[in-house]
């Protein structure tokens, strides 16, 4: 029914592309989204169950709960003892692994095409079965101070992004680490983690996505089974604060002894897909490839190799988040060149987009790029369903992940100058500068 | 309990390597390449490599053969810089280079409908590299750079620490990318010098897969590779015995964690013991929970995050190469733990039970990874390579499953020497004592 329904949209939208991926969906009676994307390019499956809370609903003062609970997930069941689950499944040739983000918390597992019912069993028993206590816990918080200080207190550039996003955040939780801050870490408990465990985790709040040499009976067959019986439970609505206006452009400077050379962040502000002004989510997208896309995108042709100002310099903008995102640019400046020419250039080149816009040439030549791009998203067992269950995951419906390729296409020249005009505003920026400092 | 499942990862493996068909491809010019078809997507990724890297930089000129590589797409033939990326990016190829101790290398992925277009900017790339000075002075800082990167990295500090350390005089225990003095000395006549020297028609292997013909393949292997020399370059790399002490080096850095690498011999790639060096390796060390140090770590004791050992075969030396970050506090604690358990290992070998897990995950998991056409693509290069044979993706299975827990047992003994079992530390550690330390390392 569901994916009937998805399907007739998609060809309204756009007949010439609309299987991007060839998915279809359907929800179990718990309330359970259940999606298939068919390869059958290797027997080989990959499952990805997707819960819908990340970072950003952590408690106040519980920071990092959301990704500690996600390590938490791997220390067994009263069916499947500390150890058993990933042993199973490396037993049977598979490979299993898990993420957290801001928005979401993802499970995900590789496996030959026969062992599906398996890896479903597994995610199905510790969906509600989890059982934790201090000695396997503890150890743990360990373990994810040790992944802190590895990903970001031993890296200036990482301590600066971090710092950087809480000040591109007044106020909304996005300004939170996922990782968590090290000082409300170090307090996060077994209980803590049961709590969070026991409000979220349920078939009513996740979505299974089965990618690879199946098809939609036996998936459906097996989720009805082992996910199926599985109670539904009340939710907590999710709440966030939202970010209030912004009157002052934020810059930091951070001076590291560790630090090898200078480097240079701007973030700004901006809508996502689900946030803001959403309509602009498709056009920002085309106007970090035609900035700071490539090679040969206005950015690089002009500080790298134009006027030899960077060695690097780039733009970024991804729109998959439930409130707002960010479109940041970096650069790191050639040797010799200062932080403050490099800025001025870049500042230079964005005064230029607000003011003349994007010209036509270089517009078709961006969405023909993105569109065949997106071809290559194809070409892995494991790109579709991270691509899908992210989407699914913010609350974007299926047939809009279907149809990126036309809706890219759609965007015109107008578009993509209003949202520049709208989203490179100083008062919603946040710079930061990394100095090397051999004193400090 | 064994059950019948490495039955069964046979029988799935010979399927989809039976799916897999490989086919030796001869262009009219005489150039082999092998090829696997796979039309369900409009897509061909081609790997190349040419025998002979970084360990053949003449000395003083460390990085050449990195730096040669990394200027072959910043213009070539009739295409200046920008010209030769925007014509790469609107054709949405990607092309790449790289250069490792015993190889250089590249990679082009491309739509089918635009891989001949793709095709004429490798050729380009390869017989008529511009080397221009504006370029080479970017690509030099973008050198410069890295390598000041590096030194600021712990981990990637602690890595170059060992290796110099373990091949003293040695070409493997130079950094591939060369020295901020080294990478300055290189000259425009040296780029020119190496690209027309090493890149040669004789050694040279090439893998494609995707929606391509064999026929069709063919000519094009002559577009791009066919305009260079035939012949073979003399030059050949050493035999490197690494030197292995039990030392425990220390580089001071004010970081909360410290970064170790260690490691000491390994087997190389065609030593008779390799496959049971592999299993004794992931029984030891392997990722994702299964290896012996991770659960005594990380598992227990929340030591690192992580903590692996990999068996590196360089052509002309052998490894078993490990790392491991712990906070400064408790690193002493994580290298014991390591020595402890190589000796452990080598005193009692693996159990039946790992065993047999890690044959049923090395033979098992192998074909689930090959899902991108560019990784089938690098599994091609990698076995003409080595050497393995066209059927070699057949018998990988039996040569896994045929070792006995009698050889493994055997194999761990003699392959691990706690006592020789040499760290690289960079960091603050308060908790470890040092044979050396190595105050300004100087990389």
């Amino acid at each position: 029914m569901v994916a009937l329904a998805c399907v007739a949209l998609a060809l309204l939208a756009a007949p010439a592309s609309a299987q991007r991926f060839g998915a279809e969906s359907f929800t179990l009676g718990n309330g359970m989204q259940v999606v298939v994307v068919p390869n059958h390019r290797i027997p080989a499956v990959v499952q990805m169950v997707w819960y819908k809370l990340g970072a950003a609903d952590d408690p106040l003062g519980k920071s990092g709960i959301a990704h500690f609970l996600e390590h938490l997930m791997f220390k067994g069941t009263a069916a499947n003892p500390p150890g058993a689950f990933t042993a199973l499944i490396a037993r049977n040739g598979g490979r299993d692994n898990a993420f957290t983000t801001q928005d979401y918390t993802a499970y995900h597992e590789t496996i030959a095409r026969d062992r599906v019912d398996l890896v479903m069993r597994l995610e199905a028993d510790r969906m509600t079965g989890l059982v934790l206590d201090d000695k396997v816990v503890l150890p743990e918080r360990d373990v994810v101070l040790e992944e802190r200080r590895m990903r970001i207190d031993n890296e200036p550039e990482a301590l600066l992004a971090e710092q950087l996003r809480a000040t591109s955040f007044l106020h909304h939780p996005y300004r939170n680490p996922t990782i968590g801050w090290v000082n409300e870490i170090r307090l996060l408990g077994t209980e803590d983690a049961l709590a969070f465990y026991r409000k979220w985790y349920a078939p009513n709040n996740a979505i299974v996505v089965i990618a690879g040499d199946v098809d939609l009976p036996e998936v459906r067959r097996l989720a009805e089974r082992y996910f199926g019986p599985i109670p539904s439970q009340s939710l907590p609505a999710r709440v966030r604060v939202e970010e209030p206006q912004h009157y002052a452009a934020a810059r930091l400077e951070m001076k590291s002894a560790r630090a090898a050379q200078p480097q240079w962040n701007r973030s700004y502000l901006a809508p996502s897909y689900r946030a803001g002004e959403t309509a602009q989510a498709y056009p920002l997208q085309v106007l970090a490839e035609i900035l700071g896309g490539g090679a040969g995108s206005r950015l690089y042709k002009k500080l790298v190799l134009d006027r030899g100002l960077a060695l690097s310099v780039g733009a970024h903008y991804s729109p998959s988040a439930i409130d707002l995102a960010i479109f940041g640019i970096y650069a790191t400046p050639k040797p010799g060149v200062s932080v403050a020419d490099v800025e001025a250039a870049i500042d230079g080149e964005l005064r230029q987009i607000v003011r003349d816009g994007v010209d036509p040439d270089e517009l078709r030549r961006a969405k023909e790029r993105m569109q065949a791009a997106s071809v290559y998203a194809r070409d892995s067992l494991w790109g579709p369903p991270n691509i899908i269950g992210a989407a699914l995951a913010i609350g974007q419906p299926l047939d809009e992940v279907e149809t990126w390729p036309d809706r890219i296409g759609a965007v015109t020249a107008v578009e993509i100058d209003n949202a520049a005009r709208s989203v490179f505003v100083e008062r919603n920026s946040a710079t930061g500068v990394l100095l090397p400092d051999p004193t400090s | 309990m064994r059950k019948s499942v490495p039955a069964l990862l046979l029988l799935l493996w010979a399927s989809s390597a039976g799916a897999m068909a490989i086919e030796r491809v001869t262009s009219p010019g005489g150039i082999e390449a092998w090829l696997v078809e796979d039309h369900t997507l409009p897509v061909v990724a081609i790997r190349f490599a040419f025998p002979g890297g970084a360990a053949l930089d003449p000395p003083g000129k460390g990085g050449l053969a990195a730096m040669t590589i990394s200027l072959l797409d910043e213009g070539a033939g009739p295409y200046d810089t920008v010209a030769f990326k925007t014509r790469l990016e609107d054709l949405v190829a990607d092309l790449g280079f790289t250069a490792s101790r015993d190889e250089v290398g590249g990679s082009l992925r491309s739509l089918k409908a635009n891989l001949s277009e793709a095709a004429g900017l490798l050729r380009a790339a390869l017989t008529s590299p511009r080397f221009e000075p504006a370029a080479i002075d970017r690509v030099r800082s973008e050198f410069v750079t890295s390598l000041s990167q590096q030194a600021h990295s712990p981990r990637a500090l602690s890595g170059r620490l060992w290796m110099r350390d373990a091949f003293e005089d040695h070409p493997y225990g130079e950094n591939v990318d060369g020295t901020l003095t080294s990478v300055s000395a290189i000259t425009r006549e040296d780029l020119v010098g190496f690209a027309g020297q090493r890149l040669r028609r004789a050694g040279l292997v090439i893998g494609a897969v995707g929606d391509i013909k064999s026929e069709e393949l063919a000519g094009l292997i002559d577009e791009m590779f066919g305009g260079l020399p035939a012949d073979s370059d003399e030059t050949a790399i050493a035999e490197a015995k690494p030197v292995e002490n039990g030392g425990v080096l220390i580089t001071r850095r004010p970081v909360p964690q410290s970064a170790v690498t260690f490691g000491q011999i390994g087997p190389k790639r065609d030593d008779p013991d390799w496959y049971a060096a592999r299993l004794v390796n992931d029984i030891l060390g392997g990722g994702g929970f299964r290896g012996r140090l991770m659960r005594e770590i990380r598992e227990k004791r929340g030591l690192a995050y992580g903590v692996s050992t990999e068996l590196v075969s360089f052509r002309h030396a052998g490894l078993i190469l490990g790392s491991v970050a712990t906070e400064n506090a408790r690193v002493g604690q994580s290298i014991a733990l390591i020595r402890a358990e190589w000796r452990r290992m080598r005193d009692e070998g693996p159990s039946q039970a790992e065993l047999d897990l890690a044959k049923d995950f090395l033979v098992g998991s192998f074909p689930l990874s090959l899902d991108t056409s560019a990784r089938v693509a690098s599994v091609l290069v990698e076995v003409q390579l080595e050497n393995l044979g066209i059927d070699y993706l057949d018998r990988r299975a039996a040569l896994l499953g045929a070792v006995s827990l009698d050889q493994a047992k055997r194999v761990a003994h003699n392959l691990l020497d706690p006592d020789a079992l040499s760290f690289a530390v960079v960091g603050d550690p308060t908790d470890l004592t040092p044979t050396r330390t190595v105050p300004d390392p100087g990389l």
